[in-house]
């Protein structure tokens, strides 16, 4: 099902509200939505979490495999991450293959967990060069009601912080063993609404939006991941600045995904 | 289906007539249904159906995409049943395999029996059917999800849609088969029902039964079927907040 | 249920219209209901000489119909409905509007008071704007052919757009235009109604914010009682707004002694009275009514 248009009135009075620092959901400009992580949701997968970012719905299930490594890292266990954004949840997503929003949603998502090294991928190692583990982080988004990457990447952290690993089940060990999760890296999406940046946008400021700008940061102080989308544009100043608030969101949310 | 010789083929049926779970051959699992849980949807349902976790969304009717696949004179229905990558034991690569596409059509043919979809020419009636978490009896339970958010969609039916799975469990024929009971077990029967009518418009059947046993078979799997309707009309009158009151015809008078 | 021995499910009503006098009844699809002697409307179907509802909702029984009066459902267009459309393709002679029904609706050139040459459509109605129009006709493939040509109908500029579910339109207009009037007055805003769930409100930023907020109360609370004591308490606790704005340009409102347009066939309340005591639905006589507009 393709994208129906919205009015133009409808985009331009989200824009006329922000300019006066208010939104059709009467949160302030810097204001999230409540946000609830449920671990464990799924018990086929080894972890998983449920999403809830305001009406937006995300389910994250990771599940553990012995593999091979690749060839140029011997040492070293697979980390891969695929999202579905699929048709049940919004009437924008067609079934079939991920399209190019489904597939940057998992990079993007991908991006945060790798670079601020949630999970030390020579841990999973078991025979260099013959077997390790691979761990799959399937994201299932339920309910688009804007902002899926913070909501995804909510749930994929949460899904490896509570996750166990199957080593019995594999025949690799004893008994089964929690995942070991070293680092927390939270994303936090904004959007541009004429001259403001807010975040935690819905689906309708989403449309509305000029640019999207997206910060992944971490319990130590890092920027470690970022990503721009969208049509529109983001001054230096204007990064610097949001990254700051990126950092204050990052450090609540992720006493709410460790804290569970 | 049947013997392959597993080392760990587990006690499906004890002494005392009951089965792995503790339940007698004619009892359900546990089930709830919650009616309209999604935003985006035209209509949705969730069903939780002993460790089987199913949602399922309705859209439409709406434009037809792609549009060589418009019917002049009526809606076409599309059902697409999918399983997301972590709701089995052993992960699934996302997309749609050949049992899925299987499973989307004799359920797509289902629906098709009983909506009437002459209402809304040149439209397409959408359902898409998400197994979170799978168990055994998934189409069954994916189907009574659908039913449930075809009529939280305004839908026009003939009826609502119930299904459960029978089959052959030790020798014995058993309601509502569990994983374990559908992997070690003789026959697997899922089956859909229309009350209205009485008859069925989903049957698939697999493994070893006698006649009578079929017989039998169909005999539970109606009645299972019916129960299952009765929990389907209940949550969606609790969707609406109304209390299971005097059925249409009691108010004639 | 294509072939013709299958049971005939009526989707559209045609008739008068007379005073409610039986209560309601919840069904589901595929439960029986009494005909009464009446002939099977909206949401019904027969089966031999039995008679079935086909969606969930209300069966009321007021002649000469038997109808269901659905709790849920994309719009249904019907002729001479005034309804909110958004253009989403621009064609030579036509553009195509969704107005939140099973289909988009064409709005050729002749149904509006312009006469652009073929090709210069863009010049007058662009893709993304929002129009307020009139359901015609609807022809037997389907097809919803609507105009602009009509006092109060034109492109709408400025405000904004709310979406409600269908069902709760009578409700947002209440009893002769009570209930919508009572919003626009303590709110400061000019809306025009859409029986397509669509309501166009234009006005100060917290004036919108509020209306916004009573339709939500209605789309949630609409069936339950009390709901214009709700909605005028919400109303005065948030306060009369003071600002009166800038007015942007569009259509004028209607003639107030112009006969209602929206559908008389929708019950006027879902509260709890008895039958004795619930008013009946004035007939198109009367003039009581409102047009779509209300400021």
């Amino acid at each position: 099902m393709s994208e129906v248009v919205t009015a133009e009135i409808q985009t331009t009075h989200i824009i006329d509200l922000a300019r006066s620092g208010h939104r059709l959901d009467g949160r302030g400009i810097d204001e999230w939505r409540p946000v609830t992580v449920e671990p464990g949701y799924v018990k086929s997968a080894d972890g998983s979490a449920l999403v809830h970012v305001g009406a937006t719905v995300v389910l994250c299930g990771v599940k553990l495999e012995i593999g091979k490594p690749f060839p140029d890292t011997p040492n070293a266990g697979v980390l891969t991450t695929n999202a579905e954004l699929i048709a049940l949840s919004s009437p924008t997503f067609e079934p079939g293959p991920p399209q190019p929003e489904a597939i940057e949603l998992s990079r993007v998502v991908d991006r945060s967990i790798r670079a601020a090294e949630t999970i030390d991928l020579t841990q999973l190692c078991v025979t260099p060069g013959e077997k390790c583990w691979t761990c799959f982080v399937d994201i299932h988004c339920l309910d688009h009601s804007g902002n899926l990457i913070d909501a995804a990447q909510l749930a994929a952290l949460g899904a490896l912080t509570h996750a166990t690993m199957p080593a019995k089940r594999f025949g690799v060990g004893e008994r089964d063993y929690p995942l070991d999760v070293k680092h927390f890296p939270i994303e936090c999406t904004f959007v541009r609404l004429g001259d403001k940046i807010v975040v935690d946008p819905t689906f309708e400021e989403e449309t509305a939006g000029q640019g999207r700008l997206t910060v992944a940061t971490d319990e130590a102080g890092n920027v470690v991941a970022m990503q721009k989308g969208k049509i529109g544009a983001f001054s230096p100043g204007e990064v610097v600045e949001t990254v700051e608030r990126a950092f204050r969101h990052g450090d609540r949310l992720r006493n709410l995904v460790r804290g569970t | 289906m049947g013997s392959v010789g597993a080392k760990d083929v587990p006690e499906l049926l004890n002494a005392e007539g009951r089965r792995i779970d503790g339940r007698r051959l004619d009892e359900l699992r546990p089930i709830s249904m919650k009616v309209g849980p999604l935003t985006r949807a035209d209509g949705s349902a969730f069903v939780e159906w002993g460790e089987n976790k199913v949602m399922a969304a309705v859209y439409g009717p709406r434009e037809v995409h792609p549009r060589h696949l418009m019917q002049t004179s009526k809606a076409i229905v599309q059902c697409r049943y999918n399983m997301a990558a972590f709701s089995v034991d052993e992960r699934k690569r996302p997309g749609q395999d050949r049992r899925s596409q299987e499973i989307s059509k004799v359920i797509t043919e289902a629906f098709e029996s009983v909506i009437f979809t002459e209402e809304f020419p040149k439209t397409s009636i959408d359902i898409y059917i998400e197994v979170l978490q799978a168990n055994a009896g998934t189409r069954c339970a994916g189907l009574v999800a659908a039913s449930l958010a075809l009529a939280d969609a305004g839908i026009p039916m003939a009826d609502l849609v119930a299904s459960v799975a029978v089959g052959k469990v030790a020798g014995r024929i058993a309601l509502d088969l569990k994983k374990e009971e559908d992997n070690f077990g003789e026959a697997d029967m899922p089956l859909a029902l229309v009350p209205q009518s009485g008859r069925l418009v989903l049957i698939q059947m697999e493994g070893h039964m006698s006649q009578d046993e079929l017989r039998q078979s169909l005999d539970l799997g109606v009645k299972g079927c019916r129960d299952i309707y009765e929990r389907m009309r209940q949550a969606l009158r609790s969707r609406y907040d109304v209390a299971a009151g005097a059925a249409p015809s009691e108010a004639a008078a | 249920m294509g072939n013709g021995q299958g049971p005939r499910h009526r989707g559209r009503d045609r008739g008068a219209r007379a005073p409610r006098s039986e209560p309601k009844v919840l069904v589901l699809p595929g439960d029986e209901i009494p005909d009464r002697g009446l002939q099977p409307g909206f949401g019904t179907y027969r089966v031999g000489r039995r008679l079935f509802a086909s969606v969930m909702g209300y069966a009321t029984w007021r002649e000469p119909f038997v109808r269901i009066v659905p709790f849920a459902g994309r719009y249904v267009p019907k002729p001479h409905d005034v309804i909110v459309g958004v253009v989403q393709d621009v064609q030579k002679t036509f553009w195509l509007l969704d107005i939140d029904a099973s289909r988009w609706a064409p709005l050729h050139v002749s149904g509006t008071p312009w006469e652009p040459a073929p090709g210069e459509l863009e010049q007058y109605l662009r893709v993304g704007d929002a129009v307020l129009v009139a359901v015609e006709n609807l022809d037997p493939t389907g097809k919803i052919g609507v105009t602009m040509q009509g006092e109060d109908l034109g492109k709408l500029s400025g405000g904004t757009l709310v979406s409600i579910s269908p069902a709760k339109i009578p409700r947002v207009i209440g009893k002769g235009g009570s209930m919508i009037h009572t919003i626009t007055r303590l709110t400061g805003t000019r809306v025009a109604v859409g029986q397509n769930g669509r309501i166009w409100v234009e006005g100060p930023a917290d004036g919108i914010q509020r209306v916004r907020e009573c339709l939500r109360i209605i789309e949630e609370e609409g069936q339950r009682s009390g709901l214009t004591e709700r909605i005028e308490g919400f109303l005065e606790m948030t306060g009369p707004t003071d600002e009166t704005g800038p007015r942007a340009p569009g259509p004028e409102p209607v003639d107030r002694n112009e006969p209602r347009r929206f559908d008389d066939e929708a019950p006027s309340s879902t509260d709890d009275p008895a039958p004795a005591d619930r008013p009946t639905i004035p007939p198109n006589e009367n003039n009581e009514g409102e047009g779509p507009w209300e400021a």
